[in-house]
C-alpha cells in the first residue's frame, strides 16, 4: 500500500530508520563479530569492525569449558517436552470453550490470565522445597512441570483465539454426519486448527526457550538449560570477551531463528489475541 | 443446541487445565502465606513456631526494602516510557513507505529473542565495561573519562538493557495495529487537509489506544518480576541499589535461607502485583472493553 510521497521524503525515512534499527540491532552484530575474534583483538582498542584473525576456537573453548551441547540439549527437552504437554492439556480446554461456551467461560479465560500476573517470587519459595523434598531440583521433569505451568495460560488463550476463528457450521455438518465427538476433533477440528496449533506450538516454544527465573532457580549442574549455561558466564574471568560472545551466540541463535518466521504469530499469542 | 451429554463432555475436556493451573495457583500461594507467618529458617532449624507479624514487620523494617520498592517502581515506569514512546516513534517510522521494511523489521524485533541472561551479558562486557566496551571506547573516542556503568549507575543499566529488550515487543505490537488502520480513514483526513500533528493526535493515537493499553498491561506484568537482568549483572549491587522486590524475595529466602521472611516479601510482591493489576485495569478498563 504505497502511499506517494516524495521521494527526498522516502529516502529520509528509509536512511532514518535504518540507522536506529542498525543500533538497536548492534549488540547482536557485535556479539557476532566479537565471537570470531581472538580474545587479544577481542578487546583490542581502538577496537576492530571485522575479525582480523578470523577462528573457531572460542566455540570449542566453549564446549570444554561449559558443555554446551548438554545445555543446549536439555533446553530442547524443557522447552518442546513443556509445550507439547501443555498442548495436550490445553487443546481440550479450548476446543469446549470455543465451541461449547457457557456463561462462565469468559470468566475461566480471564482467571486462567490472572494467574500469569502472579509474580513467579510469590510462590519461588514453597516450589523451591517441595522440590527439594521431591528431589526435583535440578532435574529436567520438574523443570519441565514448571514450565508447562507457567505456559498454559497462554497456550490456552492462543488456541481459543484460533479455534473461535473456525467455522461453526462444519462442526454441525459433521455432527449431521453422524461423527463421534472424538472424530469430530481428529478428523475436522485438528486439519483446521493445526496452523494454529503449530504457532502456539512456537511461540510457547520460545518463551521456555528464553525463560530465566526458573531455569535459574531450580537448576545448577545436571538439568541446566541454556540460560544457566550462559549465566555461568557472570563473573569474568581473565580473557573472555571473545568467548562469552562465542557462547552468547550459541545460546540465542536458534531461537532468534525461529522467532524470526513467528513474528506475525508472536503479536497475537502475546496480546492474547487482543491484537492481530 | 449442544446436548447435556455434549456439556458434560465439554466440561470434562476443560478440567485438566483449570484443575492443574488451580493447584498451581492455589497450592504454593497458601503455602507461601503459611510460612511468612512461621519462625523459619534453613539455617537455624532450632528457630521455629508461630511467628506473627515478625516476618513482615522485619521484611518491611529493613531500609532495603523501601529501596527494593523505589527500585521496582523506577524500573517498571523507566522501561514502560522508554519503550511506549520510543515504541510508538518506531511503529510511526516503519509505518512509512521506506525501502527493506521487511529486512528493518526483522533488526528491529531480534533484541527480544535474545534470552534475558545473554542481553545483559552482552551489554556488561561488550558495551558498558569501561575498559573494553563500545561505550568505553566511544567515550574515549570523544576525549572523555570512560564511565563504569555498573558501579555508577546499576539501576539505570539494568533500565536500559530491560529497555532495549522490550523495545520491540511495543514496536511491533503498534507497528500492528498501526497497520490495521484502514487506508480510507488516512487518505480522507488528508483530503480533509489535517497536518501531519493533527492526524497524529485525533486518528492515529486514539486507534492506537487499545494497542498502548495493552503493551503496558503486559509488559507490567513481566517487568515486575525483572531477574536474570539483575542476577548476572549487578547481583542487586552494590549494596541494594539494583535490587527489586523480586530480587529480594530471592536474597532473602534463597541465598540467606531465611524462609519465613522471604516468604513474607512474597506475599507483599504478590499483594503490589494485584494491586497494579487492578489499578491498570481500572485505568485502561473502557479501552479494553472497545
Amino acid at each position: 500500500m504505497a502511499r506517494r510521497v516524495p521521494i527526498q521524503t522516502r529516502i529520509g525515512f528509509t536512511a532514518l530508520a535504518w540507522v536506529i534499527a542498525l543500533l538497536l540491532f548492534s549488540p547482536i552484530l557485535w556479539t557476532l563479530l566479537t565471537a570470531f575474534k581472538t580474545e587479544a583483538e577481542a578487546i583490542a582498542a581502538p577496537p576492530t569492525f571485522l575479525p582480523q584473525n578470523f577462528t573457531l576456537e572460542n566455540f570449542g573453548a566453549v564446549q570444554d569449558r561449559s558443555d554446551y551441547f548438554k545445555h543446549a540439549l536439555n533446553s530442547i527437552i524443557v522447552s518442546f517436552g513443556s509445550t507439547l504437554i501443555g498442548l495436550a492439556i490445553a487443546i481440550p480446554a479450548a476446543w469446549s470453550m470455543a465451541f461449547a461456551p457457557t456463561k462462565r467461560t469468559k470468566d475461566i479465560l480471564m482467571w486462567m490470565l490472572s494467574t500469569k500476573m502472579m509474580p513467579a517470587v510469590g510462590v519461588l519459595i514453597p516450589i523451591y522445597l517441595i522440590f527439594r523434598d521431591l528431589r526435583l531440583l535440578d532435574t529436567l521433569h520438574g523443570l519441565t512441570i514448571i514450565m508447562t505451568l507457567i505456559n498454559l495460560p497462554i497456550i490456552v488463550w492462543m488456541l481459543y483465539t484460533y479455534f473461535k476463528e473456525i467455522p461453526v457450521d462444519i462442526l454441525e455438518a459433521a455432527r449431521m454426519d453422524g461423527a463421534e465427538l472424538w472424530n469430530e476433533i481428529i478428523h475436522v477440528l485438528v486439519p483446521m486448527a493445526i496452523p494454529g496449533i503449530a504457532s502456539t506450538l512456537l511461540l510457547n516454544v520460545i518463551l521456555a526457550w528464553n525463560e530465566a527465573f526458573w531455569t535459574i532457580t531450580l537448576t545448577s549442574g545436571r538439568a541446566g538449560t541454556l540460560t544457566a549455561f550462559i549465566s555461568s558466564f557472570s563473573s569474568p574471568q581473565g580473557l573472555f570477551l571473545a568467548k562469552l560472545s562465542a557462547a552468547s551466540l550459541l545460546a540465542i541463535a536458534p531461537i532468534l531463528l525461529l522467532g524470526w518466521f513467528s513474528q506475525k504469530q508472536l503479536v497475537r499469542g502475546l496480546t492474547f489475541g487482543a491484537v492481530k | 443446541m449442544a446436548t447435556k451429554q455434549t456439556r458434560t463432555l465439554a466440561r470434562a475436556m476443560m478440567a485438566p487445565a483449570v484443575l492443574v493451573l488451580l493447584i498451581w495457583m492455589a497450592v504454593p500461594l497458601a503455602m507461601t502465606l503459611w510460612f511468612s507467618f512461621q519462625n523459619y529458617s534453613l539455617i537455624n532449624p532450632m528457630m521455629t513456631g508461630f511467628a506473627g507479624w515478625a516476618n513482615y514487620a522485619y521484611v518491611i523494617g529493613d531500609p532495603s526494602f523501601t529501596q527494593a520498592l523505589v527500585n521496582t517502581l523506577l524500573l517498571v515506569g523507566g522501561v514502560l516510557l522508554i519503550t511506549v514512546v520510543g515504541g510508538t516513534f518506531l511503529a510511526l517510522l516503519l509505518d512509512q513507505p521506506i525501502w527493506g521494511q521487511g529486512i528493518l523489521r526483522i533488526l528491529v524485533i531480534s533484541p527480544f529473542f535474545v534470552m534475558p541472561p545473554v542481553a545483559a551479558l552482552i551489554w556488561k562486557n561488550g558495551f558498558m565495561h569501561p575498559g573494553y566496551g563500545m561505550l568505553g571506547h566511544l567515550w574515549k573516542f570523544f576525549g572523555l573519562q570512560p564511565v563504569d556503568w555498573f558501579n555508577q549507575f546499576p539501576l539505570f543499566s539494568v533500565i536500559v538493557i530491560v529497555a532495549w529488550q522490550w523495545l520491540p515487543f511495543a514496536t511491533l505490537i503498534l507497528l500492528t495495529a498501526l497497520q490495521s488502520l484502514s487506508e480510507e480513514q488516512r487518505e480522507a483526513s488528508e483530503m480533509d487537509g489535517a497536518n501531519a500533528l493533527n492526524r497524529f493526535r485525533y486518528i492515529i493515537l486514539p486507534h492506537m489506544a487499545r494497542a498502548i493499553t495493552i503493551v503496558i498491561l503486559i509488559q507490567t506484568i513481566f517487568l515486575l518480576g525483572i531477574f536474570a537482568e539483575i542476577r548476572v549483572t549487578t547481583g542487586g549491587g552494590p549494596g541494594y541499589a539494583s535490587t527489586n522486590i523480586a530480587f529480594l524475595v530471592f536474597r532473602t529466602g534463597i541465598l540467606s535461607n531465611d524462609i519465613g521472611a522471604g516468604s513474607a516479601g512474597g506475599v507483599v510482591a504478590v499483594i503490589i502485583a494485584n494491586i497494579v493489576a487492578i489499578f491498570l485495569m481500572r485505568a485502561v478498563g473502557k479501552n479494553l472493553d472497545a
